[in-house]
């Protein structure tokens, strides 16, 4: 049993206009990699014939609750498993209704890859732009491009090339680092885990070779060391009297015993003592390890605060520049007061300013706006209560986050990206 | 240079020690709901992790229905001892006889929906204000949608359609009086990686969930096991068989499947090639397509 030593797990999104064959494709995923129980697919066959179908609709496998199961639409994220021997793959499963631009961005946050849809008749469209903006935005460090339903083009080589070209066009305005494409029919399964013999012309790799494949390992930051300290760890128990551990999740560069460390706010330098977990040495702490470190010094460290190295610090401070997406029915208006979230950290901030609002279909900055209404996208000033402890989110997807919560209602308003 | 990654397992782990260590950190009275089952079981341990040297900062809770199998209560008191944790039993039957709750009465009787009022209960007497569950997104579609931080109203109730989005690793706990919350640390986690967990991490589990001989009886085509709180219908008849159970609830309503599988590395093995899900072998979950998502929205899980 080495497999589950070494696999690793692979998060990523899907993302498509209505139609395009997200549903489809996903139960093709798990129907091919054998993920789907015999109860699961027994459901389906019901319900499919409930519904008067003539064939087994794949795509109910991914329909969840019962009031979006009536409408026959999805309305919000859904996790999905699958596994083949290589990797695990967790699938954030977000719709593609331009209102739940809420739903991509909050399935895109914790994803390596995102896939986008794009129905083969009819290529490029404003929705296209959005997903892949959104995925941008969020730094989602790989996207595959796939060009579906390529069997109702007559598996055309040139409808392929010309989806695939325009796509670059428009893709090279926006900052994602590896994409790739493959055409595919997700009804009949061309290219998806099996190769199509249906389109010779096309020698890349199928999109399953392509997501137990994507090289995923150095998508995290493991330069910049960045501990923010969760709690600490004090047992009050007469064999581990003068325990004091500072447990948390490592969220960049990698940590060893005998390193010099700095603790931010208070600026104190110590070195790393102990690092472990469950009382197991640890030789290396890397994202996104969860572990407890002891320092050679007693200094006044608690939630909130930072263990950095002393040569490299983030940037500390109130003021922050943050693309905003604000996912709240009420709309943002300047001079909001707030709780946000940034690592382990809460405190009240406020925003000063909307400098302006991005147009997620194409991509226009509109300056002078009043207000950020649900599912926009737009570029804001923050003045934070405290002194914050962060990195650009185009370094570090942790240390460069931050949401906004409503100190009333207590919801969470908004998912904002440091700049 | 290493390689710096984790395996899938280690990275499931890490994330749910992150969640658990969130719970303590943003809650006053979190608590562990226990059903002596494996998920709840591996939830344990990793609690355990999570703060040690420290033991467990919070109690668990076990809802008694009085239906259980006398193993899960044999591991269940000695798991407790050894974590040297606080257990609060909830019983059913109390429930019962304070006239709370009506039993249903009938063949197919059960406590399962009893149990919600017992643990809502519980958890007001104590005033928790944050539950922790081994439920998992991959068990049943209702699932697939819950959130790590799942708030509740104040009366335990779900909204599907009000659920926080979750971004990143940044839960937000933030709740008003009475209100309280459900926490699924091992959300993403599916079947298999919790035996594999169990295998890695070497967690000792009741004998339930390995092959054994039971007297059963087979009923809507699942096999339940012969105890005092199950009545047999007329044709029904009583047969031995080499049984293990895939979940642990109870008695009345838990099936087992038929399984030579004694240890973890055949369970493995059976677990890879079953083509069932594992709520699959609970009758409970028969009663509608939509059973699930019910009892979730009324406070059950
Ligand atoms: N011919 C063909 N039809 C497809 C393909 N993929 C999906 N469809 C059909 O397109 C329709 C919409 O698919 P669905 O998966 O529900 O789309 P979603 O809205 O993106 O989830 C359904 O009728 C599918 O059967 C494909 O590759 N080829």
């Amino acid at each position: 049993m080495n497999i589950q030593e070494t696999n690793q797990l692979l998060r990523f999104t899907t993302a498509g206009s209505v139609d395009d064959g997200k549903s489809t494709l996903i139960g093709r995923l798990l129907y091919d990699s054998k993920s789907i129980f015999e109860d699961q697919i027994e459901a389906v066959k019901t319900s499919s014939q409930m519904k008067g179908f003539d064939y087994v609709d794949l795509s109910l496998l991914t329909d969840g609750l019962k009031s979006e199961r009536e409408q026959g639409i999805t309305i919000d994220v859904a996790y999905r498993y699958f596994a083949t021997p290589k990797r695990k793959f967790i699938i954030a499963d977000t719709p593609g209704h331009i209102q739940y631009t809420r739903n991509m961005v909050t399935g895109a946050s914790t994803a390596n890859l995102a896939i986008i849809l794009i129905d083969s008749r009819k290529g490029l469209l404003e929705q296209t732009f959005r997903h892949s903006f959104i995925a941008s935005l969020l730094k989602i460090p790989h996207v595959i491009v796939c060009i579906n339903k390529m069997d109702l083009v007559d598996y055309s080589e040139e409808v392929y090339d010309q989806i695939v070209k325009d796509y670059k066009a428009f893709a090279s305005k926006m900052d994602i680092k590896d994409i790739q494409f493959v055409p595919i029919s997700a009804l009949n399964g061309d290219n998806v885990v099996d190769r199509s013999k249906n389109m010779v012309w096309y020698e890349g790799p199928t999109l399953l070779y392509l997501l137990e494949h994507v090289h995923i390992a150095s998508d995290l930051n493991h330069i910049d060391c960045r501990f923010p300290v969760q709690m600490v760890i004090r047992p009050h128990t007469l064999e581990h009297q003068d325990f004091r551990g500072y447990a948390g999740r490592v969220e960049g560069g990698i940590f060893k015993p005998g390193d010099d460390v700095k603790v931010l706010p208070s600026g104190f330098t110590s070195r790393i003592k102990n690092i472990e977990l469950n009382g197991e040495a640890i030789e290396e702490a890397f994202a996104p390890m969860s572990v407890t470190m002891t320092l050679e010094d007693e200094i006044d460290i608690s939630r909130g605060d930072m263990i950095v190295r002393p040569n490299n610090v983030p940037h500390v401070g109130q003021d922050l520049d943050v693309m905003l997406c604000w996912m709240n029915q009420r709309p943002l208006r300047g001079r909001t007061k707030l709780i946000l979230k940034h690592t382990t950290k809460d405190c009240q901030a406020m925003v000063k300013e909307i400098l302006y609002k991005v147009n997620v279909n194409t991509l226009h900055r509109e300056e002078g706006v009043e207000e950020l209404a649900l599912n926009e996208i737009g570029r804001v000033s923050i003045r934070a209560a405290n002194p914050l402890f962060f990195d650009a989110y185009r370094r570090n997807r942790q240390t460069g986050s931050v949401i906004l919560i409503d100190p009333n209602t207590n919801e969470t308003l908004a998912a904002g990206m440091i700049i | 240079m290493g390689q710096y990654y984790l395996s899938h397992l280690k990275e499931l782990e890490a994330e749910a020690i992150f969640v658990i260590r969130e719970v303590v950190s943003q809650f006053e009275k979190p608590a562990l709901l226990f059903s002596g089952g494996k998920d709840s079981i591996v939830l344990a341990h990793l609690s355990k992790k999570a703060f040690y040297p420290s033991r467990i900062p919070f109690p668990l809770i076990h809802i008694d229905t009085g239906h259980n199998f006398p193993e899960t209560i044999i591991f269940r008191d000695s798991l407790v001892g050894e974590l040297g944790v606080k257990l609060v039993v909830g019983s059913v039957q109390e429930s019962i006889n304070e006239g709370r709750v009506r039993e249903e009465t009938g063949v197919n009787a059960s406590r399962n929906a009893l149990q919600t009022v017992t643990l809502l209960d519980t958890l007001e007497d104590l005033k928790i204000d944050a539950a922790m569950g081994g439920a998992r997104r991959d068990e049943e579609k209702a699932r697939a949608k819950e959130r790590f931080f799942s708030h509740r109203d104040e009366f335990g109730q779900w909204d599907p359609k009000n659920q926080r989005p979750e971004l990143w690793n940044l839960f937000n706990g933030k709740k008003h009086n009475g209100e309280h919350f459900r926490i699924f640390p091992i959300s993403n986690w599916t079947e298999m990686d919790v035996w594999q967990y169990i295998q890695q991490e070497n967690i000792a589990l009741p004998s339930l969930y390995f092959s054994h001989q039971r007297e059963c009886v087979v009923r809507d085509g699942v096999i339940l096991a012969k105890s005092e709180f199950i009545k047999l219908k007329p044709n029904e008849e009583v047969q031995l068989m080499t049984v293990r159970y895939r979940t642990c609830g109870d008695m009345p309503i838990t099936g087992a499947v038929e399984s030579d599988a004694d240890d973890l590395d055949k369970i493995i093995a059976e677990v890879a090639t079953t083509r069932t899900t594992e709520r699959g072998t609970r009758a409970d979950d028969k009663r509608g397509e939509t059973a699930m998502e019910d009892r979730k929205k009324s406070g059950y899980f």
